[in-house]
């Protein structure tokens, strides 16, 4: 015999389903609505498992004493983001043509909306995101956080360093002034000055004995599509590494030696 | 039988002969899974060479490409003397506009130098240490770099600063009374032509084996 539903008092009664209030979508017609979202959810992480991945990635355990200093990789990694996105729309603008190329930066200066306030959030990024990275290393030399067993993510993190200066070095060339040209007809023969390979690397570079039609274009190429995929990837291969060794505490914290650790030290 | 079990599929008939090493026939240098893996690599790898290899010629191509000869007239015969240089422009490299441009400094040959007074001396203005272009004082008779203060005397060797050798020059000729300039060299401290390097290279000695000579230059004259 079912009794009655409405005798048994309010803790007592069965807990309804999802979407039901009081019988099949009794008494709010909106529920299925509210359930929507997680219901979307729920669908994407049946298929990915994306949920525990986030879980791990974002709920993972730090060490005491965790403080404002291991911050500086995310801000290098937010540095470069910006980079990316103010690159992007640069791009649509810029043409890489050595006829072309002051003259379409200097439209994008002048005359586009906003082109100015982009153009210097990429050209004073560039210099911010050096820093940020000497910061970044220079904590993690002072922590002793490159030690094992984190010295490929130091090895890593030297490499995203030098395809920094060499995004550097490649996007100085692009406004093709008079200051960047020699800049980099200087760099380009620092390049040249190392024995036996230095002729050819520089040749490489310019794409020939002399700055010539095709070097402009090269530089552009290395400095959007080349270097930046390698770096996405490094940085993939940075974080990867962090998630999975964790950060180090601070050298100032010990470990407490409790009465438990002591003895288990001596046995 | 216990122990060809595996080979012959729980079957109690004769057993087949024991594979020695394991997972081999008889007769057999490869196993079936073996020469699979090696194919399916060699294939992969075939493949990435065909994508890879083009575009990493494609990429080093212009180091090797051979470099046509300009000549270029640059002014009378009557314009440049042997006391002072004269400074002209001409295109180095065609298709790229004013970037393609640069400046020489002409004079004509003086016995003082053990030149020929019929030959025209071209100096270019690219510094020996990095590449910045140098220009001529008159009152001084010197060439001077403005990036790293590199100094020249009249001939083009250094008299000071960090470059490390005399001033390239220019092959130059005189046709119908017009100086003409050609493919460029550089010369080692006793002005001796050698093939044209690049700034910050050192010339002449062993020099020319650390720093070799590139395939994408024209030959010294």
């Amino acid at each position: 015999m079912k009794i009655p539903d409405a005798l048994i008092p309010p803790p007592l009664k069965k807990p309804h389903r999802p979407g039901e209030e009081a019988g099949p979508n009794g008494g709010d017609p909106l529920a299925p609505l509210k359930e929507a979202p997680a219901d979307l959810v729920g669908w994407l992480d049946e298929r990915t498992g994306g949920g525990s991945f986030l879980t791990g990635l974002l709920y993972r355990k730090v060490p005491k004493g965790t403080n404002w200093f291991y911050t500086l990789g995310s801000a290098t990694l937010f540095a470069f983001t910006v980079q990316a996105v103010t690159g992007v729309f640069l791009a649509m603008f810029y043409d890489p043509s050595p006829t072309q190329a002051y003259a379409s930066v200097t439209h994008l200066t002048n005359d586009v909306f906003l082109g100015e306030f982009v153009r210097g959030m990429h050209k004073w990024g560039a210099s911010v995101m050096i820093i940020l990275i000497y910061l970044h290393m220079a904590r993690t030399f002072v922590f002793g956080a490159y030690k094992y067993p984190r010295e490929l993510n130091w090895i890593i993190g030297v490499t995203l360093l030098i395809l920094t200066m060499v995004m550097g070095f490649t996007g100085y060339l692009l406004p093709f002034d008079q200051r960047s040209f020699w800049a980099t007809v200087v760099g380009v023969n620092i390049n040249g000055t190392g024995p036996f390979v230095g002729p050819y690397l520089s040749d490489f570079l310019r794409a020939g004995a002399e700055f010539g039609p095709a070097t402009l274009s090269r530089f552009y190429a290395i400095h959007m599509l080349l270097v930046p995929g390698l770096i996405i990837a490094l940085i993939g291969a940075h974080l990867y590494l962090v998630v999975k060794l964790g950060t180090t505490a601070p050298p100032w914290l010990r470990p407490k030696r409790t009465k438990a650790t002591v003895r288990e030290e001596r046995v | 039988m216990a122990d060809a079990a595996d080979k012959t599929n729980g079957r109690t008939g004769e057993a087949l002969p024991q594979p020695d090493p394991a997972g081999y026939f008889e007769g057999e240098s490869m196993s079936r899974r073996r020469a699979l893996t090696v194919a399916g690599q060699a294939v992969g790898g075939l493949a990435g060479a065909i994508i890879v290899l083009p575009a990493v010629g494609f990429a080093l191509a212009p180091i090797f490409k051979k470099p046509d000869e300009l000549w270029e007239s640059v002014g009378p015969t009557s314009r440049f003397t042997a006391d002072t240089y004269k400074p002209v422009v001409f295109t180095l490299v065609e298709g790229i506009g004013e970037a393609g441009k640069t400046t020489a400094f002409v004079r004509q040959g003086s016995p003082k130098y053990g030149e020929k007074s019929s030959d025209y001396v071209a100096i270019s203005t690219r510094c020996a240490h990095l590449g910045c272009p140098v220009n001529f004082v008159a009152a001084a008779k010197s060439f001077v770099c403005p990036c790293h203060g590199g100094v020249y005397d009249f001939e083009g060797k250094v008299l000071g600063g960090p470059p490390v050798r005399p001033l390239d020059r220019f092959q130059t000729r005189v046709v119908k009374d017009q100086v003409q300039i050609g493919p460029r060299y550089s010369v080692t401290s006793q002005l001796e032509p050698v093939r044209y390097r690049d700034p910050g290279e050192y010339t002449g000695g062993i020099w020319n084996y650390i720093y070799p000579p590139r395939p994408d230059t024209p030959p010294a004259p």
